[in-house]
């Protein structure tokens, strides 16, 4: 599939990636099957799909964390190499987990982990706490350990953390789910800030459209291991061309308060041991044609029979 | 009619008051929604309903439940209560499921201990739950564990397993904030069914006005341990009435385009 241009040269390349997860005596799962994707200096790309997609698997293989059956992916023109048969994790690449759990050492004062990331930057100008102020905390939590926060509030100190060690790529998976509403779009907001700021490149991945659409300058829809919709965020939005993507638009529910329940897409992403022949949104697509049950529509920007490129 | 009555609630976690005196009324087939920015307090004020507190905090105030107070219930009358006549759902499912039991297991368990049904009668109920959360092949699902299902469907499960006890009162804590959109809508229409159809009283705990538009008829508003604006969904929502409902309102996504 070809990607969209972006203005500048891309800072991360992912092209035609293939990720598959290998359990003994099961078939192979292909996470990501055949996907593209450019994130350029400066740029905020949004990655959005339904879980099991495939989405934290293309964000840990661009760490450097997974295993890559095909394609390639290059970081500032370098291939990205497998963690194992590097000497050093790259700290250019910093990543927000969706369980802050996962990234954050409850022993630990949270103060102390956003330190370790500022000593790796070589930071010395910026306190534990500045960084703390910055993503809406108060300077004094930074003696507190983890246990000691609601949930939304443990997943900004992630986010400090993170930013800390001013990476050069930052990509937050799923980081700001837990956060209240206000606080999901200051947070987005901030992330996009710091990123653009420092000329970082920024991939966003959330299931919620309606953030992404905040600060994502385009955005990625994946489903099933591909990439099925890419385009200017604000185009995506105002007319998405690819059913899948239409369907996800169709499913926020809207502040309004006129209590109008959103509408449902039948059925669960399918697995991707075996994905459905031809076009792998077939089965839950509203517009399925025949073409559509035998042919794969292999193209971009908008993976779908109806809008195949002239 | 009132189900659930929080008045005056206050608790107080190694000296901090995270509750300043929280009001909340919950009636019968009526979803209440509970709004606020993160550490408002939202989780503390369902966790207190269900006694499940913190170690260490202290709880004032009262939580009427058809005559009794749940603050001063002795722990087994309390336990009793939980997962009998007030039941409760989860952001994540995996707090709400155990990961080793099978889903068939976990509904027949609460029901025997709860209801005192026997073992044929417990099956033919949890089966007809799974039916009533639509996972489908229910007699088949009944026999497999957590992890073989989807995160939509392993909710699914976690609120049938809420319900086995035919509760009064539901406590849903995010019920719908780690799913997709297109899978959260379903739970939704699933929630809003259940409580129409059961005459449930909910207290839905979510941060996404979206959902709480959807689902909502009451909408409670928490800031920093106080419920700061309670009223219908509708007057909530549209006409707010505290600068800091309005701020909530304003700084959404698509404020711009509504
Ligand atoms: N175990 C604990 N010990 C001490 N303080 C706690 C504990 N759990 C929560 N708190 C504090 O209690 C307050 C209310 O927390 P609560 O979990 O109810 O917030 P919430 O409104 O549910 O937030 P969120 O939207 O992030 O889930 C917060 O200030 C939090 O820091
Ligand atoms: N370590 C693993 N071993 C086997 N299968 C995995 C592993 N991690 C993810 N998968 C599978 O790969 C697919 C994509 O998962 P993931 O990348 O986590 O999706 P997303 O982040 O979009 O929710 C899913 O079917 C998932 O079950
Ligand atoms: S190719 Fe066919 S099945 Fe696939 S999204 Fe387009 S119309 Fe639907
Ligand atoms: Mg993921
Ligand atoms: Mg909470």
């Amino acid at each position: 599939m070809t990607p969209l241009p972006t203005t500048t040269a891309p800072l991360l390349a992912v092209d035609d990636l293939v990720v598959e997860h290998r359990t003994p005596g099961r078939p192979s799962v292909r996470a990501v099957a055949g996907a593209s994707l450019r994130v350029g200096p400066g740029e905020v790309v949004g990655l959005v799909g339904e879980s099991g997609c495939g989405k934290s698997t293309l964000a840990r293989a661009v760490c450097g964390l997974g295993p890559v059956s095909a394609g390639s992916i290059t970081f500032e023109g370098e291939p990205v190499m497998p963690l194992g048969l590097r000497k050093r994790r790259h700290t250019g690449v910093q990543m927000v987990f969706q369980d802050p759990y996962t990234s954050l050492n409850p022993r630990r004062r949270v103060g102390d982990q956003i330190a370790d990331g500022l000593r790796t930057a070589g930071d010395t100008a910026t306190s534990p706490a500045d960084l703390l102020e910055r993503v809406g905390l108060p300077r004094e939590f930074a003696g507190r350990h983890p246990h000691e926060f609601s949930g939304g509030q443990r997943q900004r100190v992630a986010i400090a953390r993170a930013l800390a060690a001013r990476p050069r790529l930052l990509i937050g998976d799923e980081p700001i789910s837990a956060l209240d509403a206000s606080a999901q779009a200051q947070v987005a907001r901030l992330m996009r800030d710091l990123a653009v700021e420092s000329g970082a490149g920024l991939l966003f991945i959330s299931h919620d459209l309606s953030v992404v659409r905040l600060i994502a300058d385009r955005v990625a829809v994946m489903y099933l291991g591909r990439i099925v919709e890419v385009g200017r965020t604000e185009e995506v939005w105002a007319e998405p061309r690819h059913p899948y993507t239409k369907a996800l638009l169709a499913a926020i529910p809207h502040p309004d308060g006129m209590g109008v329940l959103p509408a449902e897409l039948p059925g669960d992403v399918p697995d991707p041991a075996a994905p459905p022949a031809g076009c792998r949104f077939h089965p839950r697509c509203p517009l399925v044609m025949d073409r559509c049950r035998e042919e794969d529509p292999a193209f971009g920007p908008v993976a779908c029979w109806l809008h195949e490129p002239k | 009619m009132t189900a659930l009555d929080i008045a005056g609630l206050k608790v107080t976690i190694a000296g901090r008051d995270v509750l300043r005196g929280v009001d909340l009324r919950l009636e019968p087939g009526k979803v209440h929604g509970l709004a606020g920015e993160s550490g408002s307090g939202k989780t503390m004020t369902g966790l207190a309903v269900l006694g499940l507190l913190p170690h260490g905090s202290r709880a004032t105030g009262a939580i009427r439940l058809g005559g009794r107070d749940l603050l001063t219930l002795p722990p087994k009358e309390l336990n009793k209560v939980r997962g009998g006549e007030v039941a409760m759902v989860f952001q994540d499912p995996a707090t709400s499921l155990h990961p080793m039991l099978t889903v068939g297991r976990q509904l027949t368990e609460h029901m025997r201990h709860h209801l005192g049904l026997g073992k044929a009668e417990a099956r033919a109920r949890a089966v007809e739950l799974l039916g009533k959360v639509r996972i489908p092949g229910a007699e088949e699902a009944y026999r497999r564990y957590p992890h073989q299902f989807s995160g939509g469907m392993r909710q699914r499960i976690a609120i049938a397993v809420a319900l086995a006890c035919s509760p009064k009162v539901l406590i849903a804590d995010e019920p719908t904030t780690a799913l997709d959109v297109t899978v959260q809508a379903g739970v939704l229409r699933l929630l809003r069914g259940l409580c129409d159809e059961l005459g449930l009283a909910v207290l839905l705990v979510t941060h996404d006005l979206g959902v709480m538009s959807a689902v909502a008829d009451e909408v409670s508003v928490m800031k920093d341990g106080l419920v700061v604006e309670s009223g219908p969904r509708v007057q909530v929502l549209r006409t707010p009435e505290h600068p800091y409902t309005r701020s909530l309102l304003e700084s959404l996504p698509d404020a711009e385009v509504r």
